[in-house]
């Protein structure tokens, strides 16, 4: 059993999937808050690669990248430290979420190389749509890494048949148009939306893009089968940054965090039955 | 003269827009609806001769076209070979050939039924291109600038003003033009519904190269029928500045079936061993960015680098896939002409034919002299004057200052 099918699944609550940026504020701290998502009971990871022109991120995720960069943080870098993250007791499953160009300069079996060896099971290329991923996808196949694929408002029923088709994991639909980012309230199409790709796929779908609130988890509630929260998160790794990469302050700071979290989204346990907190 | 609408447009890129390996669509999923429905209706636009004669008539009416072809006779004989002629596009309205591809898309996005502008501008150029025929139209309009590009040109940023737009400056990134694509095409993402994004260059995700190059192979398309009808022949080289590359494709487009060599000035700044440059197919490697597999220059770990040269027009990091797919295939040939050539150029062209070029269009002039001096008299060259140089004329003077200072100095 790979760690999906043990860990995101269309029957548990509400699943969480936090997204990080690797080597923001540094390489311990990212190991360290990977290991505090899953204590604030995130079911799956997605650790993403900083890169110089994140076109589908808003000011949030730019700016981390731009810290990570500063730190020479790169794509083989991010997961080897997941094999780190391994060794501390981390046991969901790891997506590395990277633009095209690291994937493409890294090389494709250098990739998957130091995928298996350092236990990460998806990969999501947001800046690869459908149509240029079939060599991609067929090698993931080969390699037993989870490839997720995005869907949005936008894609038609014909695309989204095809993209569900060959989809794996669970399937990522981004909340709104436009880039990662904080929002207060969903646009009214995403039920419609998010029915849709309910009828065109039997893989738990999640939410994602804009995610910042308890109210909006409430509302995907029965519609959606889990959460993708990063700016938010990233935010408040950003308000911490410097006691953040200090060893002595760090572990004081993550417990701040996950307070943190846990008074904007709940933990999978509180989603759960959210009439406690009405 | 209003030319006859071209009914024939080859499409060389397959469905998914590729020219060999290069081009493609690398996008979030979130741009995919607004790529798809733009491809098809500009591929309804293109065939359609009402479309194709609104286009014509406006570039005839409003930007003067078509533009001459001018004979250097003084500049041919200084340079002691091949006979140059210039293809005139900094004879358009608002003075480079930016205007004919800001005509096609903004007719384009009328037909298609879009309300707001969008676009991104380095130097200032596009954005002002697109600010006038937003002007035209009656379209509001907004124009992503790098802030340190607002900061640097600040003229042309007044000048947008003035034609009504609203000028964005972008802080992220490097706040180059590099990051004010990026910042466009994220603004495009959430508001595709009403808006339609203006892209300058033949560069960008399918279906923008060939768009742009069909928007812009007016160029290639009259200078090779005024060329025939001055000399009788075809030119022997065509050559163009490439940075990402829009009035080179609209040049070469026109002489790919022909027997006419292809030349593409890129930047070489300060020389391609200085680390500043934007040559690109010369110094570059094989990579994705905004939304294209192009050759880009990039670190070893994928991260896109800045590129540099004197020309604002020419500072950018990639290259159109068309362009790539020519230099991969050898069909055209492209070369690197650094900021002290593209300046002697400048001054060469400003003296001996009354003709002040843009910087960008001098690195053009500088290789097409380069060229010539190696070929017979009987033969002769074709360059794109793709823009004029008042725009340049602060940098011009600054640059050639230092050049003199320096110069006293070693003395």
């Amino acid at each position: 059993m790979n760690r999906f099918e043990q860990y995101v699944q269309r029957d548990h609550d509400m699943l969480f999937i936090p997204f990080i940026v690797a080597g923001d504020p540094n390489e311990e701290a990212t190991v360290d808050l990977a290991l505090t998502m899953q204590a604030s009971g995130a079911r799956a990871l997605e650790l993403g690669i900083p890169y110089s022109d994140p076109l589908a991120d808003g000011p949030v995720i730019q700016r981390a990248s731009k810290r990570a960069l500063a730190g020479g943080m790169t794509l083989r870098r991010a997961m080897r430290l997941v094999e780190t993250m391994r060794q501390k007791g981390l046991n969901i499953p790891v997506v590395i979420f990277t633009y095209a160009n690291p994937l493409l300069q890294l090389g494709l079996d250098t990739f998957f190389h130091e995928a298996a060896a350092n236990g990460i099971d998806g990969l999501l290329v947001p800046d690869i749509p459908y149509e240029e991923s079939h060599s991609l996808a067929q090698r993931c196949a080969q390699e037993n890494i989870c490839l997720i694929s995005l869907v949005a408002p936008t894609t038609s029923d014909e695309r989204l048949a095809k993209i569900c088709a060959s989809a794996q994991g669970f399937i990522y639909c981004v909340s709104s148009l436009g880039v990662t980012g904080v929002r207060k309230k969903f646009h009214p199409d995403i039920f419609p939306f998010l029915e849709r790709v309910r009828r065109a796929s039997s893989l738990p779908i999640a939410v994602g893009f804009g995610i910042s609130s308890r109210e909006q988890i409430v509302e995907l509630k029965g519609v959606a089968d889990g959460f993708i929260v990063g700016s938010a998160i990233v935010s408040e790794i950003e308000k911490r940054a410097d006691p953040l990469k200090i060893a002595a302050s760090r572990a004081a700071t993550l417990d701040e965090i996950k307070q943190a979290l846990l008074k904007k989204f709940g933990t999978q346990a509180e989603t759960a039955v959210p009439t406690h907190h009405a | 003269m209003i030319r006859q609408p071209q009914l024939e447009v080859k499409f060389r890129t397959d469905e998914t827009g590729r020219y060999g390996d290069f081009g493609g669509r690398y996008v979030p999923e979130t741009m995919m609806h607004a790529l798809l429905e733009l491809e098809q209706g500009f591929k309804e636009a293109i065939t359609d001769p009402a479309f194709l004669n609104d286009y014509h008539k406006i570039l005839h009416d409003y930007s003067g076209r078509p533009t001459p072809v001018t004979y250097c006779r003084r500049l041919s004989e200084a340079v002691g070979g091949a006979q140059i002629y210039l293809k005139r596009e900094d004879l358009n309205h608002t003075g480079a050939h930016k205007i004919n591809n800001a005509v096609g898309q903004a007719l384009l996005a009328k037909r298609m039924g879009k309300k707001k502008l969008i676009a991104e501008t380095g130097a200032g150029q596009h954005g002002v291109a697109t600010a006038t025929i937003a002007a035209y139209f009656g379209m509001p309009c907004k124009i992503f600038m790098g802030a340190v590009d607002v900061e640097r040109q600040a003229l042309n940023v007044f000048r947008m003003k003035l034609l009504g737009a609203e000028v964005v400056p972008v802080s992220s990134g490097n706040g180059t033009l590099k990051d004010a694509v990026n910042e466009v095409l994220r603004y495009w993402a959430a508001h595709i519904e009403d808006t339609a994004y203006i892209d300058g260059s033949a560069v960008g995700p399918h279906p923008y190269p060939m768009i742009v190059r069909d928007f812009q192979r007016i160029i290639g398309d009259e200078a090779r029928e005024q060329i025939l009808q001055q000399t009788g022949k075809l030119p022997d080289a065509a050559v163009a500045c490439v940075g990402g590359g829009s009035n080179s494709i609209g040049l070469f487009t026109a002489f790919l079936d022909d027997p006419v060599q292809l030349y593409g000035a890129e930047a070489g700044g300060k020389g391609t061993d200085s680390g500043q440059h934007a040559a690109t197919l010369t110094k570059g490697s094989v990579g994705i960015v905004h939304g294209m597999k192009t050759y880009l220059l990039q670190d070893a770990s994928g991260q896109i680098t800045e590129p540099y040269s004197i020309s604002a027009g020419l500072d950018y990091p990639g290259i159109g896939p068309e362009h790539a797919y020519l230099f991969k295939t050898g069909r055209a040939i492209y070369q690197a002409i650094t900021d002290d050539e593209a300046l002697d150029a400048l001054v060469r062209l400003s003296k001996l034919e009354g003709i002040l070029p843009a910087l960008e269009s001098a690195h053009g002039l500088a290789l097409a002299m380069k060229i010539a001096a190696k070929m017979k008299s009987a033969q002769s060259v074709l360059v794109c004057l793709s823009g004029r140089g008042d725009k340049d004329v602060r940098t011009v003077l600054h640059a050639l200052k230092k050049d003199n200072s320096e110069g006293s100095d070693a003395q």
